[in-house]
């Protein structure tokens, strides 16, 4: 058939007709070649009308930048430019090869990051500085009157009518633009008069993350610090940290860059939906599949990531500890009893603390685990020798005192004794060859939160009087894995449901199949022993924002640390919530502590705060009790979670801000503050502010939010913050549940309206800056200079300005200066030179802090358990000088602290003259004032220049230093990491140019030496260096009374809090015909990072245009809901308004908000209240654990953003029903 | 013989995360002006699903592309020009905007302007073509993405109407069976393109040098006929100009050697570019094919091997530069689809040809074989399991090979043969040729595959 047959029919029928004349001479006159047939026309010439296109595509320049969001991602972006307009951005695709052999970190970015310069110009930006209206004429009208600044703030303070006036009228328009010095001078002025009247920590700054953005955060934070003001922790508040990596590594998080999932060879994603998530990430895994991977994906729907997997199990939400738990068990059983596998015991012998022997202590109900045994129960005179602990070595069967305890870490060792060489040792894993066994007692949890108990036989011997066994065998009870001879109740099989720890038991509480889940352990485990330890889990917000995440991420570690796979590249935990690098961190975390000015800083952990402040302490109807063991001795009897948290203050446990019930510099004032404080504590005339929150001299009075939308997003209990916090409205309803708490006093009259000022910087406007009383105007990410890195990638990335500041904007930095200095001339009259008691909490990687509390037995001294050591029983008191008119002077310079001190991480000080030289020359030298002949920090990017010469990941002498520092402490070698950087020095201008990998340094727990792909924990495996953890291996057992308390001090299931018997929420399944009750899930929005563009409206466009709800067919089916219906979702703490998105994605019973939907966009009032609905945080509230309160013994001990309460958000309830479709906004 | 070039696409849909970078960066670059708000040169589709616009997969409402007369010769589905001239002026075959969607914005300017009231201020949605307040936002450019309303919507989907009378049962949309995968979609930069046959103006045209089919802004008198012809539907209309717009494969920068937005911007890196050498003497003939099963096929003879003889010197003599010979033989989507045969057209029953190609999605296939009690990791076990795979392969053959499911699961094979030999060597085991056998494939080439897909290095991809 010839090309002339094929020719369109109809063109047959009609040639000659107009249009093919039409075409023909279309032809003619184009120099175009039309083909014979007229089917197509090809053109060489006359195509001037392509100019359109090419002329859109010109750009005047190209700027690389990066975004500052918190999303861990920290993709290298191009930036368009022309005409002096930002136009649009494309990913670079510039990163340093990471071999050949893999693919590339090229492109990094995502449709939320590729979206972002529409802000640049956007109507939502905010443009010049605002303040509210009414405070306004109240400030102005005062000034006028008193012709002070301050005064005039205490003015219009000391008037609760024209307080109250203003704070009601939060966040319902009426902001007006102000000058940024009418700004700045009422903000400088409400801190000074706060200063003065309450105290500085009644002042407290939230800013998120600081990688996304460290010297904007670290600009804020050192204002903060340097006027003793408290910043509040972020990582616990989002519930993004893991408590379980202190518990079990006594380490934040460490985790191994994205680059590394191409290295496992058995891969699972575990409430870890990558594609949204991790989206420049997620081509690995897709990826790495074609070598063969292996691809598990765990989740309650049908998450994006289950396209790219070979199997998909489903558990029903919150459940997954108990599918962990049970692969454990297959993992125990094939893999350590039935056969031995000596990869797996050579790996659990070194580097866990399975052989370490713990005593059995006789209860009423009969034995249970008690304390680890230690050097000094063998009545050994050592130094530390209740901070040694003990196994038994199999070459001898005597008991022996390993290198490597915490004991190790902070003796006075003449020879390095803190590592994990074991010499002749061969540590003895069960006791079970010597032929004792005794039955104990072990609390189950899977029934109901108070559980019921399970006995079970271990091998033990006598040791100083005590029964004794190993972690080990305590693990094989608590999974449930019988051996010959020993006692108690045991599984008759795999399907055996009745005994806790088998897959037939997780069927029965999860749905997956008993016989999946042991098929997916046993080739867990074979792949782990084929590949050396190649298996790695993704994990994720979907099982860590859970009440009791901790359990489960314990049972998730327990598989990886049975199979030898952590420390090992393309093995381990790849927890990416929220956990984002500050790869500089010793830089940056001195800037922002102004450490190199004075030192401790205030730094306060958010959930309590938040929880205290906002009121939700009064409605927390779970009591400490309800969590508490079968087995529990009853430490928490009568206490509520206020009372919990004041215990910690008092045990010197958790940071608590403000601290006491008077301004901490009257408390300074004295000869000897701190023995004067003890003395007032003990008799009474000084009291705790955590003890009666709600009396006026407790309250927080000024708070400071940047880089962060804490009430459109991460604000828990959202309604709480608007009545209590802010004093404005809000959907709370009046008649929810209240406490009655033990110790903390109960106010009859609800407090509204805390603070006096609430103000935020941003670039565009959300909830929090239409509820601030002062806004001011931010540069966006294309508009300034900064730093960015994530532990997704090993590379350093510069922000840098695309264009200036438009309108009124100003960088970060450029905006706390400017507070600075403002509040230093308004300070030099009010306030002087004063001297502040700072209390702080007992402190993580110090000898003091980690040996506080020996045998973690926790003594409270207010109930006469034990005398008030500051330090040791309490917290630490310092007396800090501070020169509070020097603010802005100290502020730009870089302080002298840091020449006589060095700079501190993890324990290792860093001697930085050289650096502080170097800057001095880089940066320049500050002229006159405090600062004289300092290097200056007056600008970002100076402060940049900073955070980089002052951290080991960013300058080799320092790394090399670090290391040589701790090759000491040691004893095994590790310079040689960073001695093929010793002479680099990253400059910001390097990040500029390109992205720059990081040099290896102690300050973390892996190597990139050799452009080999980091991954968590291989100075340990490789380099023998130990765990920052009491045995100085990672942990299965923690024996802290607190955790024995709530029955965890093994791996162990706890299923979702029952929120019908604890909060009186209806029970789950239909209510009626018009309503449903269900679980009531915040995953992360494919559209959106939290509420940042998910007001951008491409995302909106892509999205659905604003707030809904993903529900399953049956449940909409139930209450007559169809696709895109407008709902409403009801329980005690809220209401939300959102458009329904049904979809056989999602199981029954369940319903999913994601996480941080605005309601600035397209939010109509509710149905129920008649004002505009909420947050998918206006139906969640804190609820705080007491375990994660615990502090002063060894890993357990605080550290900021190390260890403290989440604000878990995962198990809450809430009531869905179809609204009128007509809405109002 | 007559040798032209064409610059074309393969998207890995295995690898695609559905993340939409693409169609943002497409967006941002090309059409974010009045006129254009409602246009998405490239999106991104969940299947099953309705697309955008709404189910254009539906030829029968649409009469997008060609159709084979009784007498085997080719026409237009809405019929030759003469039959268009009859309803230029109201082309019932012209998806209308709320098949699209109706573009809309908010009142963000209430956010920094409100007056003190009441409440918290929120931006109200309006349309972006009427300024009218848009309440419920009913329909939008991505509307069913990852599966929502699908049980509302996706039966609709032309394709599962089209299969679920075969495989019935299987197409269910309930959480047990749920199943999914995206589609990115640009113009197919056909090389027998019916929306240029369409054009009454002659205002389209399909450039000599590289095959990018364009719109001339100047000649275009707004007739709207490529819209229709265009089965695809990845022809606009600008209703400002009220010219056509289209995507342009980003001419003005593969001009210059930079890959297309959507390419260098994806993120999944399962996009690559290359330049195909084509007879196109052959073109004709193999669109006109009778049975459909052999449109891909044919289409495929199409193609010339860049590195035989014959085919270098006649293109030399048609005016190909070395440069462009040369990057034919180097073309990673030659290798895709022509020297693996991995890679698949999309819908070719359309018969014009499309030029950006797709490797089918390998969904999960362990799963399937463990439920029989299998060992999921064996590699014979896996090529038995494909027609067990989440994703029934009636319907990626009825998107991708005109419903020949052979095709689709030979390709499958491929791809699962290749994770089995790759995962053998990941583990340090010996290499077993038999698996690379099995599927018409030397180990070594079973290895450059791997690298191609997976390794696959910005200047492996572009």
């Amino acid at each position: 058939m010839s090309a002339r047959d094929s020719v369109d029919s109809a063109l047959d029928s009609a040639v000659g007709s107009a249009v093919d004349s039409l075409v023909r001479a279309g032809s003619f006159f184009t120099r175009a070649e039309v083909s014979d047939d007229l089917r197509t026309v090809h053109r060489t010439g006359g195509r001037a009308a392509e100019a359109f296109y090419r002329d859109r595509w010109s750009h005047d320049k190209v700027v690389h930048s990066t975004h500052g969001v918190n999303c861990t991602g920290s993709c290298r972006w191009k930036v368009f430019v022309k005409d002096g307009i930002i136009t649009w951005e494309t990913q670079a695709t510039d990163y340093p090869s990471v071999g050949p052999d893999r693919p590339e970190y090229e492109p990094r970015g995502c449709p939320r990051g590729a979206s972002f310069s529409w802000y640049s110009y956007s109507p939502t930006r905010v443009r010049y500085p605002y303040v509210r209206g009414v405070l306004l004429e109240m400030y102005r009208e005062a000034k006028g009157r008193l012709g002070d600044p301050v005064l005039a703030w205490a003015d219009v303070q000391g008037d609760p009518e024209r307080r109250r006036r203003y704070q009601r009228a939060r966040g319902k328009g009426g902001l007006v633009r102000a000058t940024w010095e009418e700004a700045l001078e009422i903000t400088a002025a409400a801190h000074v008069h706060t200063i003065k009247e309450h105290g500085p920590d009644r002042v407290a700054g939230f800013s998120p993350i600081p990688a996304m953005s460290m010297a904007s955060h670290a600009a804020g934070a050192r204002f903060h610090s340097l006027i003793g003001a408290p910043m509040l922790s972020f990582y616990d508040w989002y519930a993004d940290l893991p408590v379980a990596s202190p518990q079990v590594f006594g380490d934040q998080t460490d985790v191994p860059e994205s680059g590394d999932w191409w290295d496992a060879a058995y891969l699972m994603m575990w409430g870890s939906n990558v594609p949204v998530t991790r989206t420049p990430d997620a081509h690995w895994m897709a990826e790495a599949r074609y070598r063969g991977q292996k691809v598990v994906t765990v989740s309650p729907d049908f998450a994006d990531n289950t396209k790219f997997a070979d199997e998909w199990m489903h558990p029903h939400p919150g459940t997954d500890g108990a599918l962990a738990l049970a692969m454990g068990h297959v993992i125990l059983k094939e893999f350590f009893v039935e056969k031995e596998t000596p990869f797996f015991t050579d790996y659990v012998r070194r580097y866990t603390d399975l052989p370490f022997l713990v005593s059995l202590r006789e209860t009423e109900h009969g034995l249970v685990p008690g304390k680890f045994v230690t050097a000094a129960d063998l009545g050994q005179d050592t130094e530390n020798a209740e901070w040694k602990t003990v196994l038994v070595d199999d070459a001898t069967g005597g008991p022996v005192v390993p290198n490597g305890t915490l004991g190790h870490r902070w003796g006075k060792n003449e020879t390095p004794e803190w590592n994990l060489e074991l010499g002749a040792t061969v540590p003895r894993l069960t006791l079970l060859e010597e032929g004792e066994s005794a039955e104990i007692v072990l609390p189950r949890f899977e029934d109901d939160q108070r559980g019921g108990t399970v006995r079970r036989g271990v091998p033990v011997r006598r040791i100083g009087g005590k029964l004794v066994t190993t972690v080990f065998d305590l693990m094989l009870a608590q999974y449930g894995v019988a051996r010959e001879g020993l006692p108690g109740e045991w599984p008759t099989g795999y399907e055996d449901a009745s005994q806790p720890g088998t897959p037939g038991w997780q069927e029965s509480l999860t749905s997956v199949p008993a016989a999946q889940a042991a098929r997916v352990a046993r080739e867990f485990a074979r792949t782990a022993e084929a590949s050396q330890g190649r298996c790695m889990i993704l994990m994720g917000a979907g099982t860590n924002h859970w009440f009791h995440s901790e359990t489960i991420y314990r049972s998730f570690l327990a598989l990886l640390t049975l199979t030898g796979c952590q420390g090992r590249n393309g093995g381990g935990w790849g927890h990416y919530v929220g956990q984002e690098k500050c790869r500089p961190v010793t830089g940056w975390a001195t800037l922002a502590a102004a450490s190199d000015w004075s030192r401790p800083p205030r730094q306060m952990i958010g959930a309590a705060w938040f929880y205290l402040h906002t009121g939700q302490w009064r409605y927390d109807t779970l009591p400490a009790e309800a969590l508490a063991s079968p087995l529990a001795e009853g430490a928490f009897e009568g206490m509520s979670g206020a009372d919990c948290l004041a215990a910690s203050a008092r045990m010197g446990w958790m940071p608590s801000y403000p601290t006491f019930d008077r301004n901490p510099l009257e408390l300074g004032e004295g000869a000897d503050p701190v023995a004067d404080a003890v003395r007032a504590l003990e008799d009474g005339t000084l009291g705790f502010a955590g003890e009666d929150p709600d009396d006026p001299r407790n309250w927080p009075r000024v708070l400071n939010v940047w880089r962060a939308n804490l009430l459109g997003s991460s604000s828990k209990g959202n309604e709480y913050f608007l009545k209590h916090l802010l004093g404005t409205h809000s959907n709370l309803p009046d008649d929810g549940p209240r406490c009655t708490p033990r110790d903390v006093a109960y106010r009859e009259e609800d407090v509204e309206g805390k603070l006096d000022l609430l103000m935020s910087m941003d670039f565009r406007m959300t909830s929090t800056t239409l509820l601030s009383d002062v806004v001011l105007p931010a540069a966006t990410w294309y508009e300034k200079h900064d730093l960015s890195s994530t532990d997704m990638h090993p590379f350093l990335h510069a922000f840098t300005p695309a264009v200036d500041p438009p309108w009124q904007a100003r960088s970060d930095h450029d905006a706390f200066r400017g507070l600075a200095e403002r509040f230093g001339e308004l300070a030099a009259v009010h306030l002087g030179v004063r001297r502040d008691l700072v209390a702080t909490a007992l402190q993580h990687d110090t000898p003091g802090g980690e040996m506080a509390q020996p045998g973690g037995v926790a003594l409270d001294w207010s109930k006469g358990e034990c005398a008030p050591v500051p330090g040791r029983t309490m917290y630490d008191l310092k007396v800090v000088e501070r020169d509070y008119g020097a603010v802005g002077e100290k502020f730009s310079a870089l302080g002298p602290l840091v020449d006589r001190l060095g700079v501190t991480t993890k324990a290792i000080t860093f001697d930085v003259a050289e650096e502080v030289a170097h800057l001095g020359e880089k940066n320049g030298l500050v002229r006159g004032g405090a600062g004289d002949g300092r290097p200056r920090l007056d600008t970002a990017r100076r402060a940049c220049e900073a955070i980089l010469a002052l951290s080991g990941t960013s300058n080799g002498r320092l790394a090399t230093q670090g290391f040589e520092t701790l090759e000491k402490k040691v004893g095994t070698r590790m310079a040689h990491l960073a001695a093929e950087a010793e002479g680099k020095r990253i400059s910001f201008a390097d990040t500029q140019a390109r992205p720059v990998p990081v040099i290896t340094s102690p300050e973390w727990s892996g190597s990139e030496s050799g452009g080999r792909r980091y991954t968590a924990f291989t100075v340990n495996t490789e380099h023998l260096k130990p765990w920052h953890t009491l045995t100085g291996r990672q942990h299965f057992f923690i024996d802290h009374d607190w955790l024995h308390e709530v029955g965890e001090s093994l791996p162990v299931y706890k299923p979702p809090l029952n929120m019908h018997t604890l909060y009186g929420e209806p029970e789950l399944g239909t209510v009626d015909q018009k309503s449903v009750a269900v679980r009531y899930l915040t995953p992360h929005n494919k559209w959106a990072i939290h509420s940042q563009y998910q007001d951008n409206l491409y995302m909106m466009t892509l999205g659905r245009g604003g707030q809904t709800v993903w529900m399953s067919p049956q449940d909409a089916e139930a209450i007559g809901v169809a696709d895109n219906d407008w709902i409403e979702a009801v329980n005690r703490n809220g209401v939300v308004t959102a458009r329904a998105i049904v979809s056989h994605k999602m199981p029954p019973g369940t319903v999913y908000m994601n996480h941080a939907q605005e309601r600035t966009v397209g939010v109509p009032k509710t149905e129920k209240t008649g004002r505009r609905g909420g947050i998918h945080n206006s139906l969640t509230r804190v609820m705080l654990k007491p375990t994660h309160l615990i502090g002063g013994y060894a890993q357990l001990t605080w550290a900021f953003n190390y260890l403290g309460p989440t604000g878990n958000q995962r198990d809450e309830v809430t009531v869905i029903r179809r609204r009128d479709q007509k809405v109002e906004f | 013989m007559k040798v032209m070039a064409q610059v074309a696409m393969v998207m890995n849909l295995d690898k695609c995360i559905g993340c939409h970078t693409c169609s943002v960066t497409c967006k941002q670059a090309w059409t974010n002006r009045q006129g254009t708000e409602y246009v998405w040169f490239n999106n991104v589709e969940t299947l099953p699903g309705q697309g955008y616009p709404r189910r254009w997969e539906d030829q029968e409402k649409w009469k997008g592309g060609w159709e084979r007369t009784r007498s085997g010769r080719l026409r237009l589905r809405a019929g030759g020009r003469l039959a268009k001239l009859g309803k230029i002026f109201a082309n019932p075959e012209m998806p209308e905007i709320d098949d699209y969607y109706q573009p809309w914005s908010y009142e963000y300017k209430n956010l920094t302007d409100a007056p003190a009231g009441d409440d918290l201020p929120t931006a109200r949605p309006v349309s972006q073509l009427t300024g009218e307040p848009l309440d419920t936002i009913r329909w939008g450019p991505n509307w069913d993405d990852n599966l929502g309303g699908a049980p509302a919507h996706a039966p609709k989907d032309p394709v599962v109407e089209k299969i679920r009378e075969e495989v019935g049962e299987r197409i269910r949309f309930e959480f047990e069976q749920s199943f999914m995968f995206y589609l990115p979609r640009i113009c197919e930069h056909c090389l027998n393109p019916a929306c240029v046959s369409s054009c009454p103006s002659g205002a389209m045209y399909k450039r000599e040098e590289d095959g990018i089919v364009l719109v001339d802004q100047d000649r275009c008198r707004g007739w709207r006929m490529c819209v229709t012809g265009c089965p695809y539907k990845k022809v606009y209309f600008n209703h400002r100009t009220g010219k056509a717009e289209k995507c342009t494969f980003c001419f003005p920068r593969v001009e210059v050697g930079m890959p297309t937005v959507c390419s260098e911007t994806c993120v999944g890196r399962m996009r690559y570019l290359g330049v195909m050498l084509y007879d196109a003497d052959m073109v004709a003939e193999a669109a006109a094919v009778e049975d459909e099963h052999d449109l891909y096929p044919a289409q495929l003879e199409c193609f010339l091997d860049p590195h035989d003889p014959a085919v270098v010197a006649a293109a030399r003599a048609a005016g190909l530069t070395r440069e462009w010979i040369e990057a034919a033989q180097r073309s990673p989507v030659h290798d895709l689809i022509a020297t693996y045969q991995v890679a698949l057209p999309l819908h070719p029953e359309y018969r014009t040809m499309p030029m950006v190609w797709y490797v089918p999605p390998l969904s999960p296939v362990v799963e399937a074989v463990a439920a029989t009690g299998s060992d999921g990791e064996d590699a014979g076990n896996l090529f038995g399991a494909i027609d067990a795979l989440r994703i029934p392969v009636e319907y990626l053959a009825e998107v991708l090979t005109a419903g020949d499911t052979r095709v689709v699961e030979a390709v499958l094979h491929r791809m699962a043969a290749m994770r089995a030999y790759m995962r053998r060597i990941n583990l340090g085991e010996e290499r077993d040729e038999s698996i690379a056998a099995a599927v018409g494939l030397t180990g070594a080439e079973m290895e450059d595959m791997f690298r191609l897909l997976a390794v696959a290095k910005l200047e492996d991809r572009f």
